[in-house]
This record gives structure tokens, C-alpha cells and sequence, in this order.
């Protein structure tokens, strides 16, 4: 379902010389898209997706979803369609985590056992283990797996569309990147009409379709795809909220799945050692990556220090690589490559098993090629929104 | 020594354990007109503490009633209650003693009451509403259930004050463990006033254990672990 805003303008009562918290704001986010609202603080963003589920009224302008004004429904009934997940997350400390995510189609008088099981459905989604999770209580857990579990709670009635105010702002670096992937893989099996509010330019490239840049005083500065936005700033204003590094930014737009991944010389813990060296010695990669036996990567080899016979052993291998996936972006691949000071990166899979190999070299290359033109988009432009 | 022994010689004594003066009868007057007390302060504070807290209007009549609550001492209250009740019901007993313990049990039950629904974080109410609850499913699905140790907190603080000043339920003719103090020091029996007075202290702390009993099964493990904090967290 399409969400249409007219002309929407809201002033907080008491304020009429003040600036206002959105002004005249006009923008279509396509059906099944993701629109990211990104700014400084004070631009308005919160606002405007408040407005979406009637937690602010507008002062003027109408918004729409599927063509149907929300000021037309009952504000209890409205909130109950649309998936609301918030920084502070909101889960409810006396519920279990089973319960949380139960809530809205309970109060939307599912029978007990359906309520149940969507719950665990939906964990499962999130990837949280429903046997292991469901009867825990949110405190028990950590801020990423809260995280997920407010995702899970704000898909549970299957809403068409779904807001995010910085749902990933409460954690820490390496974990949101996790998070940010889970929600493209997501986003990419369920299609919601997604608006997502954020203050980080980064986040903004990395999931939206398209970007809604906001100034203060609630106007709408520029409303691209990310690639527009780096490649051609409408203003000096845009210009410099996306950054100097626009050039670095780029890589934002490519994702570690995207590049031919190469594959080191690998074997499995226990495998006979002699092979296994002999293999690592023909390849032109100079180490032997070693598996677990559900292909998960544990360390390298150096293929001096291989043994010529006896079993491998997972206390040979040295961990060093940092593990990407294939949403990463190459921009945050490249900065956990220089932050680990190694040349390659590991790809694995949701269950972490090992799908191929980053080099710097790769990613390096990519810059350049990507520097030489101006930036395609990562996908066929999407229709035009209004601006 | 001699006293101690007098005292629970007379605690012994299988003369005061039977009769209208003895001990079971006293207890079961005590603990009745302390629960009705109780339960006529709840029925009155519970719910306008809940519409307070949960509109955020109103607190400066919560806090003027705690403060008048709180200032004004029982006896005093029980004297203001003689003569409407004496109008109203025609007897004395149990209803003076009645209206001053339900004004005592009123401020903490309120201010609890209305100070734990306060504390319900606001971005929590604002996911409530966000995910399309009501206003009265925000108070009993949220509110009430979150603020439930702070609201269990005032009603054991308010049983707790109740059961020690039905003692004075026995000034104006009352039944109950004061019966022993009052007649006591009208006698000027020791043993009496020492052994009414231990009574009562042992009802008290009786009363204290229960609501403690009650909260810990009332309160959702989830609420009470976040202030104890015993299970350690897993890592993402």
C-alpha cells in the first residue's frame, strides 16, 4: 500500500511564530518500498511518521495510505494495521517475549493458540529461537535481541506498512550493521511499505529505496534514491548533510554479494591434514581456511605451518578475519577490513556458513571503477515520488 | 523478669483464649474491621489514583489529600467520625473506628497508586497507543500491570497502618486487640496492656508478610528480576 503525503503541515498549538515542526510536506512512498526520513534533530522526522498512525494530528494537508485518508479511520483501529517499532523498543517488562510479540493480534481477538504460534512464527523470522526465547522476559535479553523481538511484535498482525523511528540507534556498531542486514532480507521476502526515521546519512543509503532528506523547520530538502543523492545534491544543504566523502559514500551502494566472491583453499576440522596441505600449496592464496562441521569458518592455516600428516585441528587455526554478509555494504566491509588490519574478509550465510571471500584489493578496485563514471543506481530507478 | 513471666502467664492463660473477651474473638474483630478499612480505602483511592496517574491531571489534589492525610492524627479522626456516625448508624462499635481507619488507609494507597502509574515510562504508553491500544487497554494491560509493585507497595504500607490503629477502635467502644489496652489501663493491668500491645505486633508483622507474600505472587517475574537483576543477559 502506497502512503501519500499532501501537503501536510503541523505546527504545535501555542507556537505559531515558531518555526513549524513539518511544513508543507508532499511525498509519495511507492507501495512495498522503503523510504528513509533522515536529518538533523529538530527536522521534523518523528513528526512526520507520528502523523502516519495518528499520534500527531496534523495542523493541515491530508496523508494517505492506499488512497485513503487516515484522519477517516478510528485512530485504535488505524494503529492496529500499521507495525510501530521505536528506538526505546517499548517492550512490555511484565510480558515474555512470547507475549510482547503477541499483543497486537491479541487485541485484535485472535483465538490463544493462533496468537501463540504467530509468536513463534515471528521469532523464528527474527531469527530468535521461539523454544529458547518465548518464555524469557525482555530484560534477559540483550539490546539486539530486544531489537528484534520489537520487529517481530510490529510484524505480527502482518501490517502492509510499517514505521521505524531508529529502531537500531540504541546499539552498538557491529550489531546494527547485523540488524540493518536482517532487516534488507527481510524487507526483501515481506515488501512493506516501510517509512524509517534516522539520523545517519549511512543507515539512510544502506536501506532505502529512497531518501527523504529533511532541514530544519520540517522542509523537505531533497527526496532521491540514495544514488541521486550522492551523485547530484539539489542543494548546498544536501550536500553537506551527505558529506564530503561522497565519493567513499558510493561504496554504501554496493553490497558485498554483489562482487564475485573468490573461495581460499578450505577444509574441515578433522579432515586428513596431508591432502589438505597439498591443495593449499597449488593454490595461488597462501592459507587454508579451516570449516567446522557445519561450514562455519574458524581461522586460517598459514600453509607453512600445515602439518604433513595427522588430523586437522581447530587449535591450528587463527581467527582473524571479521564476517561479513552479503547485505553488508562494501563501505562497511572496507572500514571492518582496515579496523581488523587484515586483507580479507569472510562471507557467510544467516547460519553463518561460509559463502566466500572479500579482499581489500576487490573492494579497492570497485572504488576506482565506481570513481571513473558517475554512480549508477543499485536498482532501475524507481518511479518519481512528488519532488 | 517477673513481668515478662506475668505477661505470658497471661497470654497462657487458657481463660483469655475463650469467650467474648478472648483472644480468638478479638483477633477476628480486629482483622475485620481492619479489612474492611482497608478494602473501603482501596475502593476509594485505587481508582482515582488509576484516573490520575493515568491522565496526568489532578496531581495537585493527590498531593493535598496525602499531605491532609497524613498530618491529621487518627484520634483526631476518629473524634471528627463520632458524631456523624453516631448520626448515621445510631451505635458506636465498629463505625467511627471504621471511617477514621479508611481516611488513614487512603494517602499511601493514592499516592502509590498514582506515583507508580506516573512512573510508567512514557515511550512505553506511546507504543501502547502506537500499536492500537485504548485508552482503558493502555491503563489495564500496561499501566496497572507495570506499576503493580509500586501499587501493592501503598496498600501493604496502608494495611500495615490500619491494623496497628484499630487499636484505637477500642476509645469509642470498638472490639479488637485495643480492647485489651484500653480496659488495661482503665484496670491498670500490666499484664493486660503489655499482652494486647505484643498482639497487635505480632498482627502487624503478620499483615507485613502477607502482602509481601502477595506481591512476590501478583508481580510478574519479569518486573521483579529488572530491579533484582539475577539472570545474567545473553549475548546477541
Amino acid at each position: 500500500m502506497p502512503v501519500e503525503f499532501r501537503h501536510v503541515t503541523k505546527r504545535y498549538a501555542g507556537d505559531l511564530d515558531a518555526p513549524a515542526a513539518v511544513e508543507d510536506l508532499s511525498l509519495t512512498v511507492p507501495a512495498g518500498q522503503t523510504c528513509v526520513l533522515v536529518g538533523p534533530s529538530g527536522c521534523g522526522k518523528t513528526t512526520t511518521l507520528k502523523m502516519v498512525n495518528r499520534l500527531v494530528e496534523p495542523t493541515s494537508g491530508q496523508i494517505l495510505i492506499d488512497g485513503v485518508d487516515v484522519a477517516r479511520h478510528d485512530p485504535v483501529k488505524l494503529r492496529r494495521g500499521i507495525g510501530y517499532v521505536i528506538q526505546q523498543i517499548g517492550l512490555f517488562p511484565h510480558l515474555t517475549i512470547g507475549g510482547n510479540v503477541a499483543v497486537v493480534p491479541e487485541l485484535l481477538g485472535w483465538h490463544a493458540a493462533r496468537c501463540r504460534e504467530r509468536a513463534d512464527e515471528l521469532l523464528a523470522l527474527v531469527g530468535l529461537d521461539p523454544a529458547t526465547y518465548r518464555a524469557r522476559y525482555p530484560h534477559e535479553l540483550s539490546g539486539g535481541e530486544r531489537q528484534r523481538v520489537g520487529v517481530a511484535r510490529a510484524l505480527a498482525a502482518d501490517p502492509p506498512v510499517m514505521l521505524m523511528d531508529e529502531p537500531f540507534g540504541a546499539v552498538d556498531p557491529v550489531v546494527r550493521e547485523r540488524l540493518q542486514n536482517e532487516f534488507l532480507r527481510l524487507q526483501a521476502d515481506l515488501a512493506k511499505t516501510v517509512l524509517f526515521v534516522t539520523h545517519d546519512i549511512d543507515e539512510a543509503i544502506k536501506l532505502g529505496d529512497r531518501v527523504a532528506v529533511m532541514d530544519v523547520g520540517g522542509r523537505l530538502a531533497q527526496y532521491a534514491t540514495p544514488s541521486e543523492l550522492l551523485t547530484s545534491p539539489t542543494s548546498e544543504f544536501v550536500a553537506r548533510f551527505v558529506g564530503a566523502d561522497r565519493g567513499l559514500k558510493r561504496l554504501s551502494l554496493r553490497r558485498v554479494g554483489e562482487l564475485p566472491l573468490a573461495m581460499p583453499p578450505v577444509a574441515r576440522v578433522g579432515d586428513e591434514a596431508g591432502p589438505a596441505r597439498a591443495r593449499t600449496l597449488a593454490d595461488p592464496f597462501p592459507y587454508l581456511l579451516l570449516l567446522d562441521g557445519l561450514g562455519r569458518p574458524v581461522g586460517w592455516l598459514d600453509r607453512d605451518r600445515i602439518p604433513t600428516e595427522g588430523l586437522l585441528e581447530e587449535r591450528l587455526a587463527v581467527p582473524m578475519s571479521p564476517l561479513l554478509e552479503p547485505e553488508t555494504t562494501l563501505r562497511d566491509a572496507l572500514s571492518m577490513l582496515l579496523a581488523a588490519e587484515v586483507q580479507a574478509g569472510l562471507v557467510v550465510d544467516p547460519r553463518g556458513a561460509m559463502v566466500g571471500m572479500v579482499t581489500a584489493d576487490q573492494i579497492g578496485a570497485t572504488l576506482r571503477a565506481e570513481g571513473g563514471r558517475t554512480a549508477e543506481g543499485r536498482r532501475p530507478a524507481a518511479a518519481g515520488g512528488t519532488r | 523478669m517477673e513481668f515478662v513471666a506475668s505477661v505470658i502467664a497471661w497470654l497462657a492463660d487458657p481463660a483469655h483464649w475463650q469467650g467474648r473477651d478472648g483472644i480468638p474473638i478479638r483477633l477476628l474483630e480486629h482483622v475485620e474491621l481492619s479489612a474492611a478499612s482497608l478494602l473501603a480505602g482501596a475502593a476509594i483511592a485505587l481508582p482515582f489514583g488509576f484516573l490520575v496517574g493515568h491522565s496526568g491531571r489532578g496531581a495537585f489534589l493527590v498531593l493535598s489529600v496525602a499531605n491532609v492525610g497524613r498530618a491529621l492524627p487518627s484520634l483526631a479522626i476518629l473524634g471528627l467520625a463520632l458524631p456523624f456516625t453516631i448520626q448515621l448508624f445510631h451505635v458506636l462499635e465498629f463505625w467511627p473506628a471504621f471511617v477514621a481507619l479508611t481516611v488513614l488507609a487512603i494517602p499511601p494507597i493514592l499516592t502509590n497508586t498514582w506515583a507508580g502509574i506516573r512512573a510508567v515510562e512514557r515511550d512505553l504508553v506511546e507504543t501502547s497507543r502506537g500499536m492500537g491500544m485504548s485508552a482503558t487497554q493502555v491503563l489495564w494491560r500496561v499501566e496497572i500491570p507495570v506499576a503493580l509493585p509500586v501499587i501493592l507497595g501503598g496498600l501493604r504500607t496502608a494495611a500495615v497502618q490500619v491494623v496497628a490503629t484499630a487499636t484505637l477502635g477500642a476509645y469509642v467502644a470498638g472490639g479488637g486487640f485495643g480492647r485489651y489496652v484500653i480496659d488495661g489501663i482503665a484496670r491498670n493491668q500490666l499484664d493486660r496492656i503489655f499482652a494486647g500491645a505484643l498482639l497487635v505486633a505480632a498482627l502487624s508483622i503478620a499483615t507485613e508478610l502477607a502482602f509481601a507474600f502477595l506481591q512476590r505472587r501478583l508481580v510478574s517475574r519479569g518486573l521483579r528480576a529488572a530491579t533484582e537483576r539475577t539472570v545474567p543477559r545473553t549475548a546477541t
